[in-house]
């Protein structure tokens, strides 16, 4: 039987539902958000089914209620909204409380990044990664497609603390419909040959395979790495991936340089004592009102195929090492 | 009955003093905020309403009681001490290098349930939990005390509207009506007008009491924990911030006012 790609938003509620079932210590919010397979949770678990309303504060302490009860929350509504509407509520009664009480919280988002495609900067969401980063105790994962999706599941189910799960309100590309990602190490080596290792979340897993996809009919070849948990993934596991590549690239669909992917990744080369050349990509500049495709828009504040590719090309030009053809492995320590 | 007037009474004024010694320790405990809700305290913990084990401060068994108004909270730290949640030496350490009873407290003191004082969460975590007992098939019940001027926080209201709709009766909110907030009185800030017909409007069973009345504050909180009736209630207790000390006592700015040491030995009767 083949699979055909579905919203992410739908592969999870799915398994949630199967899951609810055998557990009943699965509770479920909505502010108001939907989905088709909402329906059916609805309508099976009605006991442990809310929709709150248009209220993401009140979704936050009713979930942080629920969980201090026992239960295990999924707190669920669009991206923007259930990060920054509530953020106070977030780091009070998940981030805070958490840290003395047993808590098991599941904040999923829909629409990261671009996906809300024409409605605007209210409903796009570029800066949850920083928000949601900043509280030392979130988990925070964000898929590429909708089989990480569904094998994030457990993670939640199994591991008490807040987490934050964004999820791409589009429709993707399958990436793991023949192998399942490696969900312990968090995150998936796509590609390993290349001069250069491209680093990314989410949706931009997929403009980076395209971008590895046209170097590599230019003769040049590109790593890439899905990164989908962004805060508990196999330090020495991907310490060692990058090791043989001269030079990083960070994609993400999210404020370039605000603290998202590319300050985590700073922080952690830094960290590691790992001394390569690195390369942020996200959106430049700030809001924007324009209307068009994803694709459009990406290429409008500089993360599409094409500028994405041509900042790329600019950086591997401008490195020594690689215009040498050296090794360019610059490991410090 | 008579007796346990006095009780009370007498209880609460050794919590007046108690807290008034603290703040002579630890001049950044919020002392006003603390002096209006003595007497609320004193009924949930002596007079018979809350079920609570000091030894087990989080058993299943327990009433949980949410004290949003944490800030304004200070006075529960001499109860929980005299009832063994944590050893009256602590009471020395208020706001001290070791010490775990902070100016504002926090869960990390046997007792306090929830992280409190940054104000308007209580009501609607208050909510999560009734509702987690109910669908758990728990008789058990939830108060949650908060301030007026922490009504002006609008997560207070969706979960106000929440609790209504979920009819939440195992939900008991008490509000220490001081009328004053931090940088006035809450009427010249935003007044909430007749605040029983605001809790009426939304669908709550609502009663009024003198706050500092022990019996009546009793007899309120024990009927409303009684009542079951498919409406979530309210307490509006009618207090004085600042009660009992001279120019502190329902001032303005009695919040952010912090009473002169001498005042304080004074009333503590210490030279």
């Amino acid at each position: 039987m083949t699979i055909k790609p579905i919203a992410m938003r739908d592969a999870l509620l799915d398994r949630i539902w199967r899951s609810m079932g055998p557990d009943p210590r699965i509770f479920f919010l909505s502010a108001d958000f939907g989905s088709p397979v909402l329906d059916r949770i609805r309508a099976d678990f009605p006991e442990r089914f809310i929709n709150v309303g248009v209220a993401e504060q009140n979704l936050i302490n009713v979930s942080a209620g629920l969980a201090l009860e026992g239960y295990k929350v999924f707190a669920y509504a669009i991206a923007p909204f259930i990060t920054m509407r509530c953020c106070e509520q977030i780091r009070v009664n998940m981030a805070l409380l958490s840290s003395v009480r047993k808590m098991n919280v599941t904040l999923i988002g829909v629409g990261a990044g671009y996906s809300y495609v024409v409605s605007g900067p209210t409903h796009q969401c570029y800066e949850d990664i920083t928000v949601m980063r900043a509280f030392p105790n979130m988990t925070v994962l964000s898929p590429a497609d909708h089989i990480t999706a569904e094998q994030l599941l457990d993670r939640c189910l199994d591991r008490d603390g807040p987490k934050y799960l964004r999820l791409d309100a589009q429709v993707l590309p399958m990436l793991y419909e023949n192998s399942p990602p490696d969900i312990a190490a968090g995150f998936h080596v796509h590609q390993r040959e290349g001069t250069v290792c491209l680093v990314a979340t989410g949706y931009m897993v997929h403009t980076a395979l395209k971008i590895a996809a046209r170097f590599k009919e230019e003769g040049r070849a590109a790593a890439v790495i899905d990164l989908f948990d962004l805060t508990n993934f196999n330090h020495d596991r991907f310490l060692s991936v990058i090791a043989p590549y001269p030079a990083i690239v960070t994609l993400e669909e999210g404020f370039r340089g605000r603290g998202g992917l590319d300050s985590m990744m700073f922080d952690f080369l830094g960290r590691h004592g790992v001394d390569k050349p690195l390369l942020n990509l996200g959106v430049d500049g700030s809001y924007r009102f324009e209307l068009g495709t994803r694709t459009e828009l990406h290429e409008l504040v500089g993360i599409g195929v094409d500028a994405a590719s041509g900042r790329i090309q600019e950086f591997m030009q401008n490195l020594p090492s690689v215009r040498e053809g050296a090794s360019g492995r610059k490991v410090v320590r | 009955m008579t007796d346990m007037n006095a009780d009370l009474k007498n209880k609460a004024e050794w919590v007046w003093r108690e807290t008034l010694s603290i703040h002579r320790r630890a001049a950044e405990t919020r002392i006003a905020s603390s002096l209006s809700p003595i007497e609320i305290f004193v009924v949930l913990y002596y007079g018979g309403v809350l079920r609570f084990d000091p030894s087990q401060p989080l058993a299943d068994s327990r009433d949980r009681c949410i004290i949003s108004k944490g800030h304004g909270s200070i006075c529960m730290y001499p109860i929980l001490a005299d009832l063994g949640f944590f050893g009256r030496e602590e009471l020395e350490k208020v706001c001290e290098s070791g010490g775990f009873l902070g100016g504002i407290p926090d869960p990390v003191i046997p007792g306090y349930e929830t992280v409190n004082g940054s104000l308007g969460h209580g009501l609607g975590v208050g909510s999560g939990v009734a509702i987690g007992l109910k669908r758990k098939g728990s008789d058990r019940s939830v108060f949650v005390i908060c301030g007026d001027g922490e009504l002006h926080e609008g997560a207070v209201w969706e979960a106000t509207m929440f609790a209504a709709q979920h009819r939440l009766d195992n939900l008991n909110l008490i509000v220490d009506d001081n009328r004053v907030s931090m940088l006035g009185y809450t009427d010249d800030i935003i007044s909430h007008g007749d605040l029983s017909q605001r809790y009426k409007a939304f669908g709550w069973e609502c009663r009024q009491v003198d706050g500092h009345d022990v019996m009546a504050v009793r007899d309120a909180l024990s009927a409303m924990k009684q009542e079951r009736a498919g409406k979530p209630k309210v307490l509006i207790a009618r207090t004085l911030k600042g009660r009992g000390v001279p120019g502190l006592e329902n001032a303005p700015l009695s919040h952010v006012m912090n009473p002169k040491p001498e005042v304080l030995d004074n009333l503590l009767g210490q030279e």
